[in-house]
């Protein structure tokens, strides 16, 4: 294990120096001024370079190997993008500047927006908000401000399907509502008789991601738009799935009335970890009234008297969209329903290859993504999803995702995206069968993996009950 | 046109005859009905050198100024190159949340790291792995103090106006009150806080240094808002806590703030880095990821999300937060940046921007740019101008030097960095004499 950079202090030792004071010393209140300064690193340049190294090897990117993290879409970063994001012109401007001064700024904002709205069929987006969540959460407080508007105060409930990210039902409580969990059917869709029993004018809106977190198309799409729509509700899309679907079918035509994007999934922007991401928000023209400040439309800041408000400081992660406007240019038209094609087309493949080794949650075409059951090896073998994805992580590959939709059981959550060769899933699905062999031969070893890394197994529980979140300096 | 898929003709026919269907088949799952029967309209892909062009041209129509007098939330400092050049590193930028623990210690250890710089900053005892923004750590931070019977939240006026209108947004779908105290001569009072607090308040939220540069009284306002039993949240500038007390000196359960001037690049706003600390009491509280140290099974100090009981895709309806994607590669390059700087530097680059803020306001006074608050300031300042404050911005412009941002018909509100030095603050002043006023 790596030391702490606080592990490499040597006092008054230092890396960065600044020119001399060329101003007069200032006196302030010595009520207010630290009498000891912070106890952080002391550290030189060379420090710094070999510490972050160090931890960079032991990190692991889409640029170090296959990534199939369901509902992630760890596709290929376009080195481009980065080139382009950090242009001067792009990375060096003041939020604050005057509008004549940002003109390019602007310009690929309402552009960017125009190009997100026509490949989901909607009439406006919003580039505010910051990551998917932030998304979920904006259009939500589009949609209560819509019903508000129209003086129809009842509606305190959102639907959410057992199946949806739990970022679903945790925004709808951030933005006030109760919420209503509705089961999936024998299929993996929506439960058209269990949505049409909890339809009612309380029902302010379902949320939805199509194709699902099963990574299947719900063919009632359109059905159940009409029936929420019916009963006064609004339809929300989830883009968390977008990558399955471009040049094929859009939100705005399935009948959906707010879709909110991940443009660090399906516009291939860097995950950096964990983020900046982010979430741009697209309505049909009845919610356009709402969209929050700091949101831009040909060009201009608009000023919607009925705005929802401010979701952040200025205008969102432009960096990111700068990434994503990059990207769209690249790839255009036939690009964007080309890599939707190939990221369908390379699930399927793993799928069919998979489908003898370990059963399909949902044995049926897929889009983009698939889960597998493993409850019968664990049953078999007493070897589990975790165990196998830390015996996949000695072979440097990443695992897919575990656990996840809740709604089956020791689930793996497989997304390879189009930026993937056959040779690559070829040697992921050979891993997979080997280790499930593994499972049948030595399961101690599959228990115990994995080996290789630069640690062994993390003990989670002690991290929570005793948790220690900072250095001990 | 770039598409970057690998696959050869021959390797997807073979793929599509392994799942048995042709080439037309693979949508089949969609109603026919709702397919796009047309291609969507937005041109042709380009080649890479033509996109870069076309974005060069974009780049170019944005003015970068030589000379940056405006902060208001968005400030221009010296990035060293060690910063941009290890928090681009591949294996940094191109990682997912770190899920998978055994393969992603160094993520973990850096996020671990950036807690800790944070926790030192501020004082406190446990700090998120980041948030979107400040004012989106500012909003997150409301819900970890509301209580049964306490709603009222107190913000100061002087807060930046984003933060308050986000924390507005936030709280608009719930009972939570919001209500903006009046500042005196450009800080709350103990006066003012005395009559708004009673038994149904939250918690007072601050700004130090503020929206308008003054430095609050935080030490007496703490000991009112504490012996009212709410509590006391500071959105506190990273780069000041060098030089300041932290707000847990002050008295401060919960430190928020923007993190943007450790390191990150003014973008245009975004991506920034909110960062949300506590103490103890509260650290259950904080939303979003959060990464603990822990052992492995052989003893090894190992890092990993922790406390994920609080979360989004464990607690689904009953999280108060729907955190998911954070910050977390700015939160990287915040640790280098500090890391690269060290105590001393970090210091330095606080107590450059304080010196040459004063100076620049002693010369302003010079020409008739007087002070409008006469309480003390940290690297900001709102001054009168003598004239229209947009023909002095407009004049400036013309020098290549972005002014101060206009707060009033005659009122600028001026930030002063290290990045600038005295000469070029000399030649700023000399300009608005000889040319300007």
């Amino acid at each position: 294990m790596s030391a702490l950079i606080f592990e490499r202090s040597i006092k008054n030792r230092r890396g960065i120096t600044l020119p001399e004071f060329d101003c007069p010393e200032v006196h302030l209140d010595e009520n207010i001024v630290r009498a000891a300064a912070p106890r952080l690193a002391q550290v030189g340049e060379v420090d710094v370079v070999r510490h972050y190294m160090e931890l960079s090897r032991n990190a692991f990117g889409v640029d170090n190997g296959f990534y199939p993290l369901g509902s992630c879409t760890m596709k290929y970063n376009p080195k481009l993008n980065e080139q382009t994001a950090s242009l001067p012109g792009f990375s060096d401007i003041h939020p604050l500047q005057s509008p004549d001064s940002v003109k390019g700024a602007l310009r690929l904002m309402s552009e960017l927006s125009q190009q997100l709205c026509e490949v989901t069929g909607m009439d406006g987006f919003t580039l505010q908000p910051s990551a998917g969540a932030h998304g979920e959460f904006t259009g939500l407080l589009l949609i209560h401000a819509y019903h508000e508007d129209r003086k129809d105060v009842k509606r305190s409930k959102v639907i959410v399907p057992d199946s949806a990210h739990g970022t679903n039902p945790a925004s709808a409580n951030m933005a006030g509502y109760s919420i209503i969990n509705v089961p999936s059917n024998a299929e993996g869709g929506v439960d058209v008789e269990a949505l049409r029993s909890v339809l009612s004018d309380e029902v302010a809106a379902l949320m939805l991601t199509n194709p699902n977190t099963l990574g299947l198309f719900d063919p009632n799409i359109e059905e159940i738009a009409k029936m929420v729509h019916e009963a006064g509700g609004l339809v929300y899309y989830d883009g968390a799935n977008l990558n399955a679907i471009m040049g094929e079918v859009r939100p705005g035509d399935m009948g959906f009335d707010v879709v909110h994007l991940n443009l660090h999934k399906t516009f291939s922007t860097p995950h950096g970890g964990g983020g900046p991401g982010s979430g741009p928000v697209g309505v049909k023209a009845h919610l356009l009234p709402y969209l929050p400040d700091g949101t831009v439309v040909k060009e201009k800041f608009i000023a919607n008297e009925k705005s929802i408000g401010r979701l952040r400081s200025f205008y969102g992660n432009f960096l990111v969209n700068v990434r994503a406007y990059t990207y769209i240019l690249s790839l255009g038209s036939n690009g964007l329903k080309e890599a939707s094609y190939n990221a369908v087309l390379n699930a399927n493949y793993m799928m069919a290859k998979l489908k003898d080794h370990f059963p399909v949650a949902y044995p049926v075409p897929c889009m983009h993504e698939f889960v597998l059951s493993l409850q019968k090896l664990k049953d078999e073998t007493g070897v589990n999803a975790k165990d196998m994805c830390k015996g996949l992580l000695d072979y440097k590959v990443h695992p897919p995702t575990m656990y996840f939709p809740l709604i089956v059981h020791e689930a793996l959550m497989i997304e390879p995206t189009e930026t993937e060769s056959k040779e690559t899933m070829d040697e992921f699905i050979r891993i997979l069968i080997e280790l499930k062999d593994k499972a049948y031969t030595d399961p101690e070893y599959l228990h115990n993996a994995p080996y290789t890394t630069p640690i062994k197994r993390v003990d989670d529980v002690l991290a929570a009950r005793h948790p220690v979140l900072k250095a001990v300096l | 046109m770039a598409s970057y898929l690998l696959n050869t003709q021959t390797q997807t026919q073979e793929m599509l005859d392994t799942i048995g269907i042709k080439q037309d088949q693979l949508f089949d799952m969609i109603p026919s009905k709702l397919r796009l029967k047309r291609a969507i309209k937005l041109p042709e892909g380009l080649s890479e050198m033509e996109v870069l062009q076309k974005l060069s041209a974009l780049a170019a129509q944005n003015k970068v100024y030589s000379t940056i007098l405006r902060g208001a939330g968005a400030e221009q400092h010296f990035i060293p190159a060690v910063v941009k050049q290890l928090s681009n590193r591949e294996e940094f930028v191109s990682a997912y949340t770190p899920y998978q623990a055994e393969f992603s210690q160094g993520i973990l250890q850096s996020i671990f790291e950036y807690q800790t710089d944070i926790c030192e900053l501020t004082g406190m005892d446990g700090a998120n792995a980041s948030v979107y923004d400040g004012a989106t750590a500012a909003a997150e931070s409301i819900a970890m103090v509301l209580e049964r019977t306490r709603k009222t939240i107190l913000i100061a006026d002087s807060t930046h106006p984003h933060v308050i209108d986000t924390i507005k947004t936030y709280t608009s779908c719930h009972d939570t009150v919001i209500e903006v105290l009046k500042t005196e001569n450009g800080i709350l009072s103990v006066d003012t806080l005395k009559q708004a607090l009673n038994q149904n308040t939250a918690a007072l939220l601050i700004q130090q240094p503020n929206y308008l540069g003054c430095l609050e009284n935080i030490e007496s306002l703490a000991q009112m808002v504490h012996a009212s039993g709410a509590k006391l949240i500071v959105y506190a500038h990273p780069l000041t806590l060098a030089y300041l007390k932290s707000p847990r000196a002050l008295g401060a359960d919960i430190a928020v703030g923007e993190a943007q001037p450790l390191g990150l690049s003014l973008a245009f706003g975004g991506p920034y880095l909110g960062y949300m600390a506590a103490t103890n009491e509260l650290i259950r509280r904080l939303p979003g990821r959060i990464v603990g140290q822990t052992l492995d099974t052989e003893g090894k100090r190992s890092f990993v999300l922790t406390l994920q009981a609080r979360e989004q895709h464990i607690r689904r309806e009953k999280a108060t937060s729907s955190l998911c994607s954070n910050q977390a590669l700015c939160a990287l390059t915040a640790s280098v940046y500090v890391a690269a700087m060290g105590p001393q530097g970090l210091k330095e680059v606080a107590e450059h921007s304080l010196r040459k803020a004063h100076y620049f306001q002693t010369e302003l006074d010079k020409i008739g740019f007087t002070l409008k608050y006469t309480t003390p300031f940290f690297h900001e300042f709102v001054t009168k101008t003598p004239i229209s404050a947009k023909k002095i911005e407009s004049c400036l412009e013309q020098h290549d030097i972005l002014s101060g941002l206009v707060v009033g018909p005659q009122e600028i509100l001026w930030c002063v960095t290290e990045t600038t030095t005295k000469a070029q603050l000399d030649e700023v002043v000399k300009i608005l004499k000889e040319a300007c006023l």
